[in-house]
């Protein structure tokens, strides 16, 4: 092939990756974005301009070398493509479908100021397709040193720190409280988002290259203690990375209803227990004829448009799923590819909506639910400009379940005679931010249960800053406390 | 895998099973629960612990095949494997020396009711026991009962054995005759019976503890489907219980939220049944 100018390759469109229709898709829990053949990958790799001074790495959390893994692909080195991903991401098909590639590493390519930028996200998940399918790269581990590190929480956090660990030659153990690993990527994350086979195919692969023990069924906190881990149990140091799972519900009326669920229930029912495909599975999910998602993270998007799969799946054809946020649409959390995804899917929103009270029947079913309409304010401390109830604009919504999706703080069973590690008003962890230190001796913390509820590839990076000064500790370079 | 090292069928429909469980049996106490989860296409049911022995590093259950997943654990044999076995979960029992305290037991209630009644004896306590069951084949554990308690009542619905009343009616009694004297009672059971048993010990102030057996996933705090109401607020049955002050429980929005897949879990039993129609044809 031959070599294209920076004229040229400006001239190529930002290549689209195929998806499901929306209206097939959103009757199915297959996954949405299909991915990028070799021929459209490679196509899109020739439009990066291999910046001198790229950017787009700086916009990374774990600095992954983009123009390099590009480089390779569209010269037809797919090996080599894995090979320099490797070098900083470990786990590249879960953060290519996952990372907010938007608002990091693609939001500081030289093209988009222009145009649009190279699909980096879309090419990262394209290399970590090739890779868990060839398995061209398995990741190698350093002399052993003897030092084992006991890693609690096998999310996004804990994932990146046992692994980066594993191959600085540290013994890892992980502790699962649950039956399965990958946290919020199994429990939380739907398979059309994010399928799970990618991620226990990422997550055993590594496991495997790097011998690293997974003690699921373990709840920390109650089956050990961090003590226990430190001292009986012989760990040399602790990671905590447990994440944010305790759900929050609204201090209204009728809020125990039956139909009233946190997003965590619903989530968890379908994604971790597959409630989508009762009774071949054993745990049931409902849905309602008429859903209403309070909240408009990623969370309360997730939620949506799993209840709108299930309403089609169960041919509940009149069915209808709203998304109530108090704020307007500029506020939403959520992602704009998800937004639009929900949207395209039918998912109907209603902002400056904030609920008040749930009815319930006479079997405390709910049954309705009262809002009052919002104006936004002044912007308060976050910034954001505040929503304030209209007076008398109150109205009555017929749904027959509620999804309350407002966010999520630490769970506090790790910290069972815990002493010495410092928490804040909110109950995360008192860390620091560059090293992941904890106010306890040996004890790292990082990801969701430092920062509260954030992004994968943000608690992806704590990991991975973690892993890299207990190896420091480890190795005696460094004795903080 | 956790392997069932016994199995006792207690009745037709009551089952016994001791598992390897080394790890979480060096923590248990009494009132504490494990998840349990029968393969991997299987639901996780919450369990509370009928006995524990660190030592041989099993964990004792009792269950009551009511639904798809217990019935499919009573076919499991010693050698079989549970897919899930989780816990120690909730807090223990707060054992102490009240005085003169009463436990009463209903049905397959029986089974996490006697560790706590062991070590409220073993803590000093003069312990009141009363256990009960629909009918006679439905009762178990008399003996161990009998064996932690300074005075033991038996009875059934149906009369056939012991008594013919339901547990509420010697509780009563016992509140009439001792006024007073009585400092706590701990009542586990059915969600009817305690909430009966509740309204018994009500009027003469006796603190009256239940434990909780409601629906929940992953049994840390991260559902909230196990949530309770209390006249102070809702609380997760899992990490706040499963113990709570009966005179504090919503009762009847506690049986509303037991019965929400009532549908689905007829569904899966017979479905179940089907299959092991199937199996036997």
């Amino acid at each position: 092939m031959t070599e294209l100018t920076n004229r040229e390759r400006l001239q190529i469109p930002r290549q689209t990756m195929p998806t499901q229709d929306a209206l097939v898709r959103r009757a199915n829990f297959d996954e949405v974005a299909l991915g990028f053949t070799l021929e459209l990958a490679q196509q899109e790799a020739e439009r990066c301009l291999q910046c001198a001074k790229p950017l787009c790495v700086e916009g990374c959390p774990v600095e992954v070398l983009i123009p390099e893994f590009i480089l390779a692909l569209r010269e037809g080195d797919i090996d080599g493509a894995v090979r320099a991903m490797k070098e900083k991401n470990n786990l590249p098909a879960i953060c290519g479908r996952v990372c907010p590639q938007e608002t990091q590493c693609e939001i500081k390519c030289v093209l988009a100021k222009k145009g649009e930028p190279v699909a980096i996200g879309r090419l990262e998940r394209f290399v970590g397709d090739y890779e868990l399918e060839h398995h061209v790269c398995p990741l190698e581990r350093a002399t052993p040193t003897g030092k084992r590190v006991a890693v609690v929480g096998s999310g996004p956090a804990g994932l990146t720190c046992a692994v980066d660990l594993g191959r600085l030659g540290h013994d890892v153990t992980m502790f699962e409280s649950l039956h399965s690993p990958g946290g919020v990527l199994v429990y939380g994350i739907p398979e059309f988002r994010l399928p799970k086979s990618v991620v226990h195919g990422e997550i055993d692969y590594a496991a495997e290259c790097l011998g690293i023990e997974m003690h699921l069924d373990a709840v920390i906190g109650n089956l050990y203690t961090i003590d226990e881990l430190l001292d009986g149990q012989g760990f040399d140091a602790v990671f905590l990375g447990t994440g944010a799972g305790l759900p929050s519900f609204l201090r209204i009326t009728g809020i125990n209803y039956n139909g009233v669920l946190s997003a965590n229930e619903f989530l968890t029912r379908v994604n971790l227990m597959k409630g989508y495909l009762f009774p071949e599975y054993d745990t049931p999910v409902k849905v309602g004829n008429r859903v209403a998602v309070i909240g408009a993270g990623n969370v309360a998007m997730d939620s949506a448009r799993c209840s709108l799969r299930l309403q089609a799946l169960r041919s509940q054809e009149s069915g209808e799923v709203h998304i109530v946020y108090r704020r307007s649409p500029v506020e939403v959390p959520a992602r704009a590819e998800e937004v639009h995804h929900a949207e395209e899917e039918g998912v109907i929103f209603d902002f400056l909506t904030n609920p008040v009270e749930i009815y319930g029947d006479e079997h405390s079913n709910v049954c309705g639910m009262r809002c009052i309409r919002m104006e936004l304010g002044e912007p308060d401390e976050s910034g954001r400009r505040r929503p304030i109830p209209i007076k008398g604009s109150e109205f009555d919504m017929d749904v027959d379940m509620v999804i309350v999706a407002l966010g999520t703080s630490p769970n506090p069973l790790v910290f069972n005679e815990a002493g010495g590690l410092e928490r804040t008003k909110w109950g995360t962890v008192v860390a620091d931010q560059e090293t992941g230190r904890a106010t306890k001796p040996r004890v790292w913390a990082g990801g969701d249960v430092v920062t509260g509820a954030a992004t994968v590839i943000s608690a992806m990076g704590a990991g991975k800053r973690a892993a890299a000064d207990i190896d420091r500790f480890l190795r005696g370079e460094i004795n903080p406390w | 895998m956790y392997k069932i090292l016994h199995k006792e069928i207690l009745s037709e429909v009551n089952k016994l099973m001791v598992i390897a469980a080394p790890e979480v049996a060096r923590k248990t106490r009494a009132g504490q629960f494990v998840i349990v989860r029968v393969d991997e296409r299987g639901e996780r049911i919450p369990l509370t612990v009928a006995d524990y022995d660190q030592e041989a590093g099993t964990i004792t259950l009792i269950f009551q095949e009511v639904g798809k997943t217990t019935m499919h654990m009573g076919t499991l044999e010693p050698g079989d494997e549970l897919a899930t076995f989780t816990g120690p979960l909730g807090h223990p029992t707060e054992i102490k020396n009240y005085g003169t305290v009463v436990c009463v037991g209903g049905g397959v209630g029986i089974a996490p009711l006697y560790p706590i009644t062991r070590a409220l004896k073993e803590a000093g306590n003069t312990v009141i026991s009363i256990i009960g069951a629909r009918t006679r084949e439905l009762l178990f554990w008399e003996d161990k009962m009998r064996s932690v308690s300074d005075e033991l009542i038996v009875c059934t619905d149906d009369g056939s054995y012991g008594r013919k009343a339901l547990v509420t009616e010697p509780l009563k009694e016992l509140l009439e005759q001792r006024d007073g004297e009585i400092a706590r009672a701990w009542v586990i059971g059915p969600a009817i019976m305690m909430k009966f048993c509740a309204a018994t010990t009500e009027p003469f102030k006796v603190p009256t503890i239940v434990s909780l057996n409601t629906i929940m996933i992953d049994g840390t705090g991260m559902c909230g489907g196990c949530r309770v109401q209390l006249t102070d607020g809702a609380k997760f049955v899992c990490v706040d219980g499963p113990e709570f002050d009966a005179h504090q429980v919503d009762w009847n929005l506690l049986l509303a939220r037991q019965r929400f897949y009532l549908e689905e879990e007829k569904q899966a039993v017979e479905q179940w049944q089907h299959r092991c129609q199937l199996e036997v044809d």
